[in-house]
């Protein structure tokens, strides 16, 4: 049997229920499964105040975040042609995490407003307009990532600038951990901050289907099938803020789940990135989904970050990807 | 039956006039051979003919109809164009990215219609890759990976037929497989045109041979018209003989002529 003939979709589906049932029962408050799932929806004392408020939240905003990330990530790698692609390449992660410690630091607003992910989105609009200046039009993959990293160091410093300035230790503790990635303490309104962002950048990378199919055969080729590459390349890199800057804003940088999940699906899809583009996005819930469990079973004194576990589940696949494909990737055109 | 006209084509790339002032017409049921040195311009044409360029000045009509003000799906549907050095960025199956070519129509690979699954069985067999719909398009040599493109823009069954050196970087035996392919869907009644850069090959296949030099058509016509010693030392800058053998024209390159530098690009 073929690959992609599975009942990929339906398959995703069920894990992603499954790990949230997980989800809502992994925690220090042991909760039976079938416990867990009628204390959502009927009181069940204590245990619906630790499925509701704390352990509620933090699976939709896993599902949520990882769903925009494996999206997204599936987006841009098809945009540009390359399987290394994601919104780190843009520097848009450290770039959102700058924008919203420059708000949150300025004392402008505290960390539950909305005005937090359009600072975090703004970031990473910024950090994408800025290495798309530099890199131009035509740049290589080389030059891309140089750029990205370069965008995304700038914008790291900045941070760093601002938490070494800080006057309150309280709030720097409070940055650092932020910066880290996590769903630890995250609240209903973290999910309602983060959702209709994440909505609309789902729209704007969904609406790109046919023009990244006739992308797999390079620009010229898309437009004389009647392609939009303009639009589609604004779609995407829109999309691709929207969604990095809204999910670093509730919940910090967690990086590398758009790198791996369009990977992990490819295959299964007859490597047609459009069709890789909603698989891939159940794919990224399900990884966060299953980090976020993992991350609560690591015995440890305090809960390790999310976004350190995918970092260090992350970098050796991204290794694993550039020894695989290293000839190939010399001077690809982006 | 379609014919492409430019009428008075400036396109200018940044700072330079890449195409000045340029009149041509491609007929439907002739094969047309674009030739020149580097940098005259030949791709620059082709992709304003595609309508893939704005011209700086004069325009591309379509039957009379102005390619500018086409929407692009219609314009897609209308002129296929193979652009030079063609990719194919994920490992898809070939029967896939032929099946590209009816994005145009509103088809996709996996949800053709039984017209668009019949344009894609059709491409697939001109250029006999029977057998290989379902391999990975990636893992082809150059010469079948060629076809698989050329196969993608026939699926598109557009009228108008554009290919940028289709057969540049092909071994002779792919060569002919490929221009074979492009002269019979020319007497199918399609307008086609192709760049190429061996004279000899473009002889052959030529109905009609367009000498583009310095982004102006230096002359057009018959291969034997066209493709003169004169012409080519004034505008490949070299001294070649050209014989007959066989009906056929012969166009051998014996040596450059050193006395005429060329800006190469």
């Amino acid at each position: 049997m073929r690959l992609s003939r599975l009942p990929l979709i339906p398959g995703l589906i069920l894990v992603i229920a499954g790990l949230s049932v997980a989800s809502l029962v992994v925690g220090p408050a042991p909760i039976a499964p079938l416990r867990a799932v009628t204390a959502l929806v009927s009181d069940q004392g204590s245990a619906t105040v630790v499925v509701r408020d704390i352990r509620l939240p933090r699976t939709l905003l896993a599902i949520l975040i990882g769903w925009i990330f494996g999206l997204t990530g599936a987006g841009l790698q098809g945009l540009l042609r390359n399987p290394l692609a994601d919104t780190a390449v843009f520097g848009a992660p450290q770039a959102a995490a700058f924008g919203a410690v420059l708000v949150i630091y300025s004392g402008l607003v505290g960390a539950l407003s909305w005005l937090l992910p359009f600072a975090a989105i703004l970031g990473a609009l910024a950090s994408v307009a800025l290495v798309v200046a530099v890199a131009g039009r035509r740049a290589t993959v080389v030059v891309l990532v140089l750029s990205g990293l370069a965008v995304g160091s700038l914008a790291g410093a900045g941070t760093s600038l601002a938490i070494s300035l800080s006057p309150n230790p309280f709030a720097v503790t409070e940055i650092v951990f932020w910066i880290l990635g996590s769903f630890e303490d995250r609240s209903m309104v973290h999910v309602w901050l983060a959702a209709p962002f994440i909505l609309v950048a789902s729209g704007l990378v969904l609406s790109s289907t046919n023009g990244l199919r006739a992308l797999a055969l390079g620009e010229e080729t898309a437009r004389s099938l009647g392609a939009n590459v303009m639009r589609l390349r604004l779609l995407l890199v829109a999309g691709a803020a929207i969604g990095t800057g809204a999910s670093v804003a509730v919940a910090g940088s967690i990086g590398f789940v758009g790198l791996v999940a369009p990977h992990l699906t490819r295959p299964f899809v007859g490597y047609d990135p459009a069709r890789t583009l909603v698989p891939s996005g159940l794919v990224g819930a399900a990884l966060l989904l299953a980090a976020d469990c993992a991350v609560r079973l690591i015995p440890s004194q305090t809960e390790i970050k999310i976004g350190v576990l995918t970092a260090i589940l992350g970098v050796p696949f991204f290794l694993w990807v550039i020894a695989r494909r290293k000839a190939e990737l010399v001077e690809m055109p982006a | 039956m379609t014919e492409l006209h430019a009428r008075g084509l400036s396109v200018d790339l940044g700072e330079r006039h890449a195409l000045s002032k340029i009149d041509l017409a491609l007929r439907p049921g002739r094969l047309t051979v674009v030739v020149g040195p580097n940098g005259a311009g030949k791709t620059t044409l082709m992709r304003a003919l595609a309508g893939l360029l704005e011209p700086a000045g004069g325009q591309v009509a379509l039957d009379g109809q102005l390619i500018a003000n086409m929407k692009d799906a219609e314009r897609a549907r209308s002129i296929a164009y193979l652009p030079q050095g063609g990719t194919i960025a994920w490992p898809l199956p070939v029967i896939d990215v032929v099946a590209l070519g009816r994005l145009p129509h509103g088809e996709r690979p996996g949800s053709l219609s039984p017209a668009g699954r019949e344009a894609v069985t059709a491409a697939i067999h001109a250029v006999g890759l029977e057998g290989f719909a379902s391999r990975a398009a990636t893992e082809l040599s150059g010469g079948e990976r060629a076809r698989v493109l050329l196969a993608r823009a026939l699926a598109t069954q557009a009228p108008v037929l554009l290919a940028d050196e289709p057969v540049a970087a092909l071994d002779p035996r792919h060569q002919l497989v490929v221009l074979d392919v492009l002269r019979r869907q020319a007497r199918a009644g399609r307008t086609v045109a192709v760049i190429m850069h061996d004279l000899t090959l473009a002889a052959r296949f030529a109905d009609e041979i367009i000498l583009l030099d310095q982004g102006k058509v230096a002359a057009s016509g018959g291969p034997e018209t066209v493709l003169t010693e004169a012409a080519l030392a004034t505008h490949f800058g070299i001294q070649a003989h050209v014989s007959r053998d066989g009906g056929h024209l012969i166009v051998v390159a014996d040596r450059p002529l050193p006395e005429i530098h060329r800006d190469d690009q």
